[in-house]
């Protein structure tokens, strides 16, 4: 069994696979049975229609819903999630480096609708692309970041750093702001119309009227997620690399003893942060279609939740905390409204994601999955 | 060059100049601002006069004095010739008694709160619900309000709502307080940033089930304070108006006196905040902010002092809401962003953490730096690009400026700006508090 679960097909490739599907598996059986357990209870307040009935009709389309957005949470939330582990800082700027990754993505296929060769292009060349240049830049933004806000401060008392963060995150969306207008007048960027992801596979389920519709779009956005966190799974775990960066995480001084150059690892680990942050603004820009130098802030709020809600440090915690957080927002933002009659809507998904914070704080700071130190004092 | 200047600064601070000089930018300011009302250099001018008042050597009868008649006299003359002056110093006045109140939770007890804009909301929404018609709208659609509403409470109330607002922003400090000061340091920052949000969209939704907020459009109008009576305005203007050469409205005595208002509560919070700083309550805080396992060691209760800090804190914001609801007559969700939150952050990093003149600097100087300095820029700049200049080397016209660069717009670049300049090169801030600096004295030794 030992020599088994050393096998690198099975570490590398197939343990994360299963690791990733028990999670988002179990986080949607989970859910839907307490949605179908409130809709019981819930059902003589409502005389209008059968209140179980409706909830079972959309709850698919929820669950899809929940696991695209989910996905995009964790992959953010890796990024916040490594940088605490080696620095135990909130990297705050990192939702402005996930918006850069976003914009650059869009501005690419901007600029391919504009030299008239995008509806040629093949479309997942497109995505591709946009992925890869939104690796390289957001990558080289969060190791510059590091470098000129973060590291002057090391050694400083905790809250220095995190106030430069702030800063810089305020700074970077008002320079995104002030280039995106300087070159174009305008600083909302919308994605361009191009291949087939709008539209729908539609799948009968025998037994029920409406065709179960999945969205190209979530497949996809799922599938490059598990792609990248199965990459980082590598790199993390079975890379020298690797073994520096959770060598810095767990000790520090021991790890700069032992001849590890510690800046330099700080360096990667913003790099492969930063990264996974812009690839992750990418997919969200698929799903949101419009971006904006502001709409990074709430995003990042909430994969930084969903770091806080797995146990931040822990690499597998913000897997699931993510996947969590993503469902739960849209649960609640589909069930809020016909649950209590229309009186709250989905405007009160965003309260849902602090709501989860303060509590998971209060009575759980580790989180779900928290073997890890959580705060040291 | 240095020593040259130093020298010089030593010479002009002995004797008698100290006092001349702050006549001088007091009486140059004062003059060039009643001549050129517009001024943005005047105004600077003029503001500099506390400035040199509190860091130069003089008695203290002398500084007592000419800031009293900076304050009294000529500050609301020249307020009531034009009344954006007035205006940017009761901003200043508003801001700094939120970055006073924020200081008591960042720089004393060393507690980063970043929702501390919410306090502020409590406060103004307060008096907005109460003291418009929005209580007798309760049950109407937002936007459809039938015409025969009425003020649900006298102007009157306004008093009592003042000091209600400190009380209920302070139970909201507690209430937030209790369950979050288990978490430390920068998770505290995330838990009261996302507190804030939520208030902001409380604000922005509670227009159903029962329309309490009115949602985005905000409540108006809100209800002024009644002024005084009609005899004491009357002595007021017999002598105002020779000297600003026009007829005193009554819009221009609420800004006089909304500007008092806020003076006399900066005063207040001033008292309170120097008070606590040297009472056993201060010191408690220092100790928790210094090293909380050691505080507790010394058995200082830990949870209730950091409530008593985040209470103290929430209370000034709320009064300053109260005052500023009724002052705008509007109050919308807009107004309580997390921008605001962070605006007053980087009031206090740039004064200094813990500092309260510092505080008061820093507020003043982000005030004027958004209000009048970026504002006045981008005039200049469309000024620019309306004529014909050209940049000489590289060729530029002005008139192919973009117009999507206007600076007033980009507050967050600046607020940005000065909160990493500040933590990389100076962060105890520019007036840096006595405490740290006696500190850092002893590690010199």
């Amino acid at each position: 069994m030992k020599q088994f679960a050393a096998n690198p097909v099975y570490k590398f490739f197939l343990f994360p696979i299963g690791q990733i599907l028990v999670f988002a598996l179990g986080a949607s059986v989970i859910l839907s049975l307490a949605t179908v357990l409130l809709a019981y209870i819930f059902k003589f307040n409502v005389t209008d229609f059968d209140l179980v009935e409706r909830t079972m009709l959309i709850l698919p389309q929820v669950i899809i819903n929940g696991l695209t957005i989910g996905f995009v949470y964790s992959t953010i939330a890796l990024g916040y999630t490594m940088v605490y582990g080696v620095l135990e800082f909130i990297n705050f700027s990192h939702s402005e480096i996930f918006m850069v990754g976003g914009i650059v993505g869009i501005q690419l296929m901007a600029y391919f609708e504009h030299a008239g060769i995008l509806a040629t292009m093949n479309e997942y060349l497109v995505i591709a692309l946009a992925i890869l240049l939104a690796l390289v830049v957001s990558g080289s933004l969060a190791v510059t970041v590091e470098r000129v806000a973060y590291k002057p401060l090391r050694g400083a008392p905790k809250l220095v750093p995190l106030i430069s963060a702030i800063g810089m995150s305020f700074f970077l969306q008002d320079i995104v702001r002030l280039i995106l207008s300087l070159t174009t007048g305008e600083f909302n960027v919308i994605l361009p119309k191009f291949g087939t992801f709008d539209e729908f596979w539609k799948i009968a389920i025998p037994g029920m009227e409406d065709p179960l519709r999945i969205q190209i779009k979530s497949v996809l956005i799922v599938g490059v997620a598990i792609l990248m966190l199965i990459i980082l799974n590598f790199l993390v775990n079975g890379t020298k690399v690797g073994k520096a960066i959770r060598a810095v995480a767990q000790d520090r001084p021991s790890a700069s003893l032992m001849g590890i150059n510690v800046n330099q690892i700080i360096s990667i680990t913003f790099l492969i942060g930063g990264a996974l942050g812009g690839a992750a603004g990418v997919l969200f820009a698929l799903k949101a279609t419009k971006l904006d130098p502001f709409s990074g802030f709430f995003p990042g709020l909430k994969a930084f939740t969903s770091a806080v809600l797995g146990g931040i440090g822990n690499l597998t915690g913000a897997l699931l905390g993510g996947l969590v957080l993503g469902l739960l927002e849209s649960f609640s933002a589909s069930y809020l409204g016909i649950f209590t009659n229309g009186a709250f809507g989905a405007e009160y998904k965003d309260i849902f994601a602090f709501a989860i914070l303060i509590i998971v704080l209060i009575f759980r700071p580790s989180g779900l999955l928290g073997q890890t130190v959580g705060q040291k004092a | 060059m240095k020593t040259l200047f130093s020298d010089l600064y030593k010479k002009a601070n002995t004797g008698f100049w100290p006092i001349a000089i702050a006549f001088a930018f007091l009486i140059i300011g004062t003059i060039t601002l009643f001549q050129n009302p517009r001024s943005l250099g005047a105004f600077l001018i003029l503001m500099t006069t506390p400035l040199v008042l509190y860091f130069m050597n003089m008695p203290m009868k002398i500084k007592v004095f000419i800031g009293l008649l900076l304050i009294i006299i000529v500050l609301p003359v020249i307020g009531i010739k034009n009344i954006f002056i007035l205006e940017v110093i009761f901003q200043m006045a508003v801001f700094s008694a939120l970055a006073l109140g924020l200081n008591i939770v960042i720089g004393m007890a060393g507690l980063l709160d970043l929702g501390y804009v919410a306090f502020y909301a409590v406060g103004a929404y307060a008096w907005a619900i109460f003291g418009s018609k929005q209580m007798s709208l309760l049950y109407s659609i937002p936007g459809a309000a039938p015409a025969n509403a009425e003020f649900f409470l006298d102007a009157r109330w306004f008093w009592l709502f003042l000091f209600l607002g400190v009380g209920l922003a302070a139970l909201m400090g507690i209430l937030l307080g209790l369950p979050v000061l288990r978490v430390k340091g920068d998770y505290l920052a995330i838990v009261t940033l996302g507190f804030g949000e939520v208030i902001r969209v409380l604000a922005l939704n509670l227009d159903k089930p029962i329309n309490l907020t009115n949602g985005p459009q905000g409540i108006t109008p809100i209800q002024r304070p009644p002024l005084p009576p009609e005899g004491v305005l009357m002595f007021f203007r017999s002598f105002l108006e020779p000297l600003v050469g026009h007829e005193v409205s009554e819009a221009e005595f609420y800004n006089v006196m909304f500007y008092f208002l806020a003076l006399i509560i900066i005063a207040i919070v001033i008292v309170v905040a120097t008070r606590l700083e040297d009472s056993r309550i201060g010191r408690a805080w220092t100790a928790i902010r210094e090293d909380e396992t050691a505080a507790i060691a010394m058995g200082i209760p830990l949870v209730k002092m950091k409530l008593a800090a985040f209470a103290a804190g929430a209370s000034f914001a709320g009064a300053m809401g109260a005052l500023y609801a009724a002052n705008r007559t509007f109050v919308s969700p807009e107004t309580f962003s997390f921008q605001v939150s962070i605006g007053v952050l980087t009031m206090v990093i740039l004064g200094g953490l813990g500092s309260i003149p510092g505080v008061i600097f820093g507020a003043s100087a982000v005030t004027l730096l958004n209000i009048q300095i970026l504002q006045n820029f981008s005039l200049y700049l469309s000024d620019l690009r309306q004529s014909d200049a050209v940049i000489p080397i590289i060729n530029f016209a002005w008139k192919d400026l973009s117009t999507q660069l206007d600076p007033a717009k980009y507050q967050k670049l600046v607020f940005g700006i000065i909160l990493i300049l500040m933590m990389i090169f100076r962060p105890a801030g520019l007036i840096p508090a006595v405490r740290r600096q006696r500190e850092l004295g002893e590690e010199k030794e």
